[in-house]
C-alpha cells in the first residue's frame, strides 16, 4: 500500500543528506545501515502537513544543520539524579567521553558501545538494532527514527542478564552550539532481569536519538529522563519497546524548556499479563525561547490481559505549545486490555496553546479502554484558598503547579528518583520567581 | 437462507398476512422498491448533465453557472483518505445523476390524476393519508382538517423522491406565520435573493470533495426561512426516499433562522434493498442569526447492505450549521443505523458570542456496515459553549468511529466544551474507534474530554435474562440504557421510531 512519496518530501531528505554517508567499520551493522536508508528513502522526511505532524513543524528538524542553540548555565546547581549510587556513561554532544565516564561494568549487566557492537561478526544485537524501529514504522512512518538507524555511530548496546547492581545514568552534556546529536542505543533485558536506566541532559544542540527495548518475559525495565534545561535546543526522540509476557515497562520524561522537543514513544504488548507505564511532565515557558513540546505515543496491546498507561501533564505559559498524541491500539483478540490514556494542560496565561489527539483504535470487546483530556486555566478556587492562607500568589500558583504535574511524577518507581525530580522542580520554580 | 418465498403459500391464506411475515423475517424493513416509471438523465457526469438538472429545475443562470465552477473544481478534487472506511472505488460516471417519476413532470391537480404506486409508497412507508394527499401535490389538500391525533402535533413534510420533491404539506399554514418550508428548486425560482445570500455561505462550493459534487448536481432538498422572531407552529421534516437504481441521491438543504427564531426539523431517509451500492452525497447548511434556536434531528436509515456486506448506501453528507448572531443555538441530533458506509461531521461553527452548539449521536453498526461519524466545535466567539454526547456501537465484522473536533481560537474567551464519547463492543470481530483533535488556543477557557470503550455488561445480561429475556431482548434493552442520553435529545416520535431502530439493527448480532 505503498502510495506514491511527494516531491517534496524527498527533496528535503536528499538536502538533509548531502554531505552524509553511512558509517563505516561495521559488519552485520552495514546491511542493516542500508535497509534503513532504504526505508528512509521510501518515505522522505515529514511534511508539514503530514497528519502525523499536524500539531508540530517538522522545518527545523528537516534543515540540513541544526538551528544554534546557547549552552545554559546551570549556575552551579548539582547534577540531577546526582545524589543516586550509580554507574555513569557521559556523552558530550553526543559522543561518548570515556574519560568522564565510569568503566562500562556493572554486575548483571553487560554494557558496550555501538560501533564495537556493530564491528562484531557476530552479535545479539542484530536482533534488536533497527528492527524494533522498523516494527514500529507501521501503521505511521517515523522517518527520523530510519534516519537515525542508517547514521547513527554513537550509542550504547546494553544486554541485562539479572538484576543490575546499580541504576544505568547516561549523562548527555551539550558543548557546542551547533552540534547535531545523532544517538542510537539498544537495550536487551533477558527473562526476568531488571534494569533502571536514568537519563539527564540536553546531548546537543540538535538531538535525534532512538532507544530500542527488548523487555523479556517477567523482566522490569525503568526508565527516567529529564531533557535538559537549555531553552534553545531541540530534540527528537524515539523509544521503540516490545514487552514480553508478565513484564513491566515504566517510562517517565520530565521536560523544562527547548524550542523543540518531540518524544515518540511506541510499545508492543506481545505477551501476555505486560504492564507499561508511559508518563510525561513537561514545563514550558516561552519567554525567553520559543517552546514547543510533543508527546506521541503509540501502544499496541497485542496480548491477553496487558496493561497500559499513559499520563501526560503540561504547564505552558508565554506563548508554549503542548501536544499530544495518544493511541492505543487494540488487536483482534487482545481480549481483557485495560488500556488508560490521561492528557492534561494548565494554560498559564492567554497565548499558550495544547493540541491533543488522544486516539483509540480497537478491535477486541472484552476490553476497558478510555482516555480523559482537559485544558484549562489554573483553578481560581484553590489560589484563593492558598491565597488566603497568606500564600503569596506567585508560590501559590507553583504550588498548584506542583499539584497538577504529582499524577505524572507518581508513575516514577523507585521513590528516591521521583524525590528528586519534585525537588528540583520545586527549586526551578523558586529560582524562576527570583 | 429459506426465505418466505421458497415456501408455497397454501390457498385460503391472506396476501396480507405473508406480507407481514415476510417483513418480521427481514431485517430491513424499507428495502422494497417502487416500480414506477423514470425519467433519467443519461448516465455520468459532464458539464452537459450538470445544465440539465439545472434545466429541469428552471434555474436561473446564476444558478446554472454556480453549479458549473462547482462541477470544474470538483474534477480537480481528490477522494478524501483519512476516513477510515474501506469501500471499492466509485466509478462516478456509472450513477445516474437525475431521476424524476414520469408522472411528476406536470403537477397533478388531483388525488385521481397522481400515480397510485407514488400514493402507495407513501403509504407504505408510513406517512398518513392526510399528508399523503398533500404529498401527491395536490392543490386544496391544506384545507382538509387533521384527524385527531395529528390535530394538535403537526409536522410538515418535504418529500424527495429520487431527484425531485414531490411535495411540502402545511405550506399555507407555515406561509400564515411567514415561514417558508418548500423545496429547494421552489427556492430558487421564488426567493432567489435569499438564496443567493445563504447558499454556500455555510458550506462553501468547493468545501470538501463530495459537497463539491453536491453543488454541482444536487437535485432537490429542502429549503427553510423562519422569519425574525417566528417561532415555527410545527415541527418540519424532510424524507428522502431513494428508489431509483444505480442513482445517487444528492440533496441539499438549506435553512435560515432569522433573528429570535426558533425551528425543529426532523429528516428522515430510506432506500430499497439492492446488491448494488449506491451513492448519498448531501449537503446541509443552517444560518443562525441572532438569539435563533435550531434543533436538527435525523434518523438516518438507508439500507445498510445486506449481512454479507453487500449493497447499501455510501453516505457521503456534510452538515454544518453557523451560529452567526450572538446567543444563537443549534442542536444536532443524530440516530445513524443505516448505510453501508457513513462519512458525516455535523459541524457547528460557534461565531456569535455566547452561542451555543450540541451534539448527540448514537450510531450503530453491524455485519459489514462502517461507520466514520462525528462532529465539529468550531469556537470563535467569547463566552461559547458546546456539548459532545457520542455513543457508537459496534456488533458484527463493523467498523464504528467517532472522529471530532474540538477548536478553541484564541478570542473565543471563557468558552466550554464537554465531550463524551463511549463506545460499545458486542463480539469479539467488530471495531470501535475514537479520533478527538483537541485544539485550545487560550487559556480562560475550559475542554473536557473523556471516553470510554466497553463491552456490554455480563451482570446486566445476566439479569435481563434472569428475569425472562432473550439475549437480543437483552442487549437491545442495554444498548437502548446506554444510549439513552442521546434518544432522549430526539423529539418523541423520532425516539420511539430510534428505541425499536436500535433493536432492528442489531439483530443477529448476539449467539
Amino acid at each position: 500500500m505503498m502510495a506514491a512519496v511527494a516531491q517534496p518530501k524527498l527533496d528535503a531528505l536528499s538536502e538533509r543528506l548531502a554531505g552524509h554517508a553511512l558509517p563505516e567499520g561495521g559488519k552485520w551493522a552495514t546491511e542493516t545501515r542500508k535497509a534503513a536508508l532504504a526505508r528512509l528513502e521510501a518515505m522522505g522526511l515529514p511534511a508539514p502537513r503530514d497528519e502525523y505532524w499536524r500539531f508540530t513543524r517538522p522545518t527545523t528538524l528537516n534543515a540540513p544543520d541544526p538551528l544554534p542553540a546557547a549552552v545554559f548555565d546551570h549556575g552551579g546547581e548539582a547534577p540531577v539524579f546526582g545524589q543516586i549510587d550509580r554507574l555513569k556513561i557521559v556523552f558530550v554532544d553526543g559522543v561518548f567521553d570515556a574519560e568522564a565516564s565510569d568503566p562500562l561494568e556493572l554486575a548483571g549487566i553487560e554494557i558496550e558501545r555501538l560501533e564495537e557492537a556493530a564491528g562484531a561478526d557476530i552479535h545479539w544485537a542484530r536482533d534488536l538494532y533497527g528492527v524494533l524501529e522498523t516494527s514500529g514504522q507501521s501503521p505511521v512512518e517515523r522517518p527520523f527514527a530510519a534516519l537515525n538507524t542508517a547514521f547513527a555511530r554513537e550509542g550504547l548496546v546494553i544486554r541485562v542478564t539479572g538484576k543490575a547492581a546499580r541504576p544505568v545514568n547516561l549523562i548527555y552534556r551539550h558543548g557546542d552550539e551547533t552540534s547535531d546529536g545523532l544517538v542510537h542505543h539498544v537495550v536487551r533485558l533477558e527473562p526476568g532481569a531488571d534494569l533502571t536506566l536514568l537519563e539527564n541532559g540536553p546531548s546537543a544542540a540538535r538531538l535525534n536519538q532512538v532507544l530500542e527495548v527488548e523487555v523479556g518475559d517477567g523482566a522490569a525495565f525503568h526508565h527516567v529522563r529529564t531533557q535538559g534545561r537549555d531553552h534553545e535546543r531541540q530534540a527528537i526522540t524515539h523509544i521503540f519497546a516490545r514487552l514480553g509476557r508478565e513484564s513491566t515497562f515504566k517510562s517517565f520524561t520530565l521536560t523544562v524548556n527547548g524550542r523543540l522537543t518531540r518524544n515518540e514513544c511506541v510499545v508492543e504488548m506481545r505477551g501476555d499479563d505486560a504492564l507499561a507505564h508511559i508518563a510525561g511532565a513537561a514545563m514550558g515557558d516561552g519567554a525567553r525561547a520559543p517552546f514547543h513540546h510533543d508527546d506521541t505515543v503509540f501502544v499496541t496491546h497485542d496480548a491477553l490481559r496487558c496493561e497500559s498507561r499513559q499520563v501526560f501533564k503540561k504547564v505552558l505559559r508565554n506563548g508554549a505549545v503542548g501536544v499530544f498524541q495518544g493511541k492505543i491500539l487494540v488487536k483482534p483478540g487482545a481480549q481483557k486490555t485495560d488500556g488508560y490514556q490521561k492528557s492534561q494542560s494548565l494554560l498559564l496565561d492567554e497565548d499558550s496553546q495544547f493540541l491533543a489527539k488522544p486516539e483509540l483504535e480497537i478491535y477486541a470487546d472484552d476490553v476497558a479502554c478510555s482516555h480523559g483530556s482537559t485544558s484549562g486555566a489554573i483553578d481560581e478556587e484553590g489560589l484563593f484558598y492558598l491565597r488566603s492562607r497568606g500564600v503569596p500568589e506567585p508560590e501559590a500558583t507553583d504550588l498548584l503547579v506542583l499539584a497538577f504535574l504529582a499524577d505524572a511524577i507518581a508513575e516514577i518507581e523507585d521513590g528516591a528518583v521521583a524525590e528528586d525530580i519534585t525537588g528540583r522542580l520545586e527549586a526551578w520554580l523558586r529560582r524562576r520567581r527570583g | 437462507m429459506a426465505g418466505i418465498d421458497d415456501v408455497v403459500i397454501k390457498e385460503g391464506v391472506e396476501e396480507d398476512t405473508v406480507e407481514a411475515v415476510r417483513s418480521l423475517g427481514e431485517k430491513y424493513k424499507y428495502g422494497w422498491e417502487t416500480d414506477i416509471e423514470m425519467d433519467y438523465a443519461p448516465k455520468g457526469l459532464t458539464e452537459d448533465i450538470v445544465r440539465l438538472i439545472s434545466r429541469k429545475n428552471e434555474e436561473p443562470e446564476w444558478m446554472t453557472d454556480w453549479r458549473l465552477q462547482a462541477y470544474r473544481r470538483w474534477l480537480e478534487m481528490k477522494e478524501p483518505e483519512w476516513a477510515m472506511v474501506d469501500y471499492p472505488e466509485i466509478d462516478f460516471q456509472d450513477q445516474y445523476y437525475y431521476a424524476r417519476p414520469k408522472s411528476m413532470e406536470t403537477k397533478p391537480q388531483s388525488l385521481d390524476d397522481v400515480d397510485p404506486k407514488l400514493l402507495a409508497t407513501y403509504e407504505k412507508l408510513g406517512i398518513p393519508l392526510k399528508e399523503q394527499m398533500i404529498l401527491a401535490g395536490v392543490e386544496g389538500a391544506d384545507e382538509v382538517p387533521a384527524d385527531g391525533a395529528n390535530s394538535d402535533r403537526k409536522v410538515a413534510v418535504d418529500a424527495v423522491f429520487d431527484s425531485v420533491s414531490v411535495g411540502t404539506t402545511f405550506k399555507k399554514e407555515l406561509e400564515q406565520a411567514g415561514v417558508i418550508f418548500c423545496s429547494i428548486s421552489e427556492a430558487i425560482r421564488e426567493h432567489p435573493e435569499l438564496v443567493k445570500k445563504y447558499l454556500g455561505s455555510v458550506v462553501p462550493q468547493s468545501d470538501n470533495f463530495y459537497a463539491t459534487l453536491n453543488s454541482a448536481v444536487f437535485s432537490d432538498g429542502s429549503f427553510v426561512y423562519i422569519p425574525p422572531g417566528v417561532r415555527c407552529p410545527m415541527e418540519l421534516s424532510t424524507y428522502f426516499r431513494i428508489n431509483a437504481e444505480n442513482t445517487g441521491q444528492f440533496e441539499r438543504t438549506l435553512i435560515i433562522a432569522d433573528k429570535g427564531s426558533f425551528v425543529s426539523y426532523l429528516e428522515g431517509c430510506t432506500a430499497p434493498q439492492r446488491d448494488k451500492a449506491q451513492l448519498h452525497a448531501a449537503v446541509v447548511e443552517i444560518v443562525i442569526l441572532e438569539d435563533a434556536e435550531v434543533k436538527y434531528s435525523t434518523v438516518q436509515n438507508w439500507f445498510p447492505g445486506d449481512e454479507n456486506g453487500k449493497g447499501g448506501i455510501y453516505n457521503f453528507v456534510t452538515k454544518r450549521a453557523d451560529c452567526r448572531g450572538d446567543r444563537a443555538k443549534v442542536m444536532w441530533t443524530q440516530v445513524e443505523t443505516g448505510s453501508a458506509v457513513t462519512w458525516k461531521y455535523p459541524s457547528c461553527v460557534l461565531r456569535g458570542d455566547d452561542s451555543q452548539g450540541e451534539f448527540y449521536s448514537i450510531a450503530i453498526t453491524n455485519n459489514h456496515q462502517q461507520a466514520d461519524t462525528g462532529t465539529k466545535m468550531v469556537h470563535l466567539g467569547k463566552n461559547t459553549k458546546s456539548r459532545i454526547v457520542s455513543k457508537g456501537i459496534s456488533a458484527g465484522v463493523a467498523q464504528n468511529t467517532y472522529r471530532g473536533l474540538v477548536s478553541m481560537h484564541p478570542k473565543a474567551t471563557n468558552s466550554r466544551n464537554y465531550t463524551q464519547c463511549d463506545s460499545l463492543l458486542i463480539g469479539g470481530t467488530c471495531g470501535a474507534h475514537t479520533v478527538p483533535y483537541i485544539e485550545v488556543k487560550n487559556n480562560s477557557s475550559r475542554v473536557e474530554h473523556e471516553a470510554t470503550t466497553s463491552r456490554v455488561d455480563e451482570d446486566q445480561m445476566f439479569y435481563c435474562r434472569s428475569r425472562g429475556m432473550d439475549e437480543e431482548e437483552a442487549v437491545a434493552l442495554i444498548v437502548n440504557g446506554f444510549a439513552r442520553e442521546v434518544l432522549q435529545a430526539l423529539p418523541m416520535e423520532f425516539a420511539m421510531e430510534a428505541q425499536q431502530l436500535v433493536a432492528i439493527s442489531l439483530e443477529g448480532s448476539v449467539g
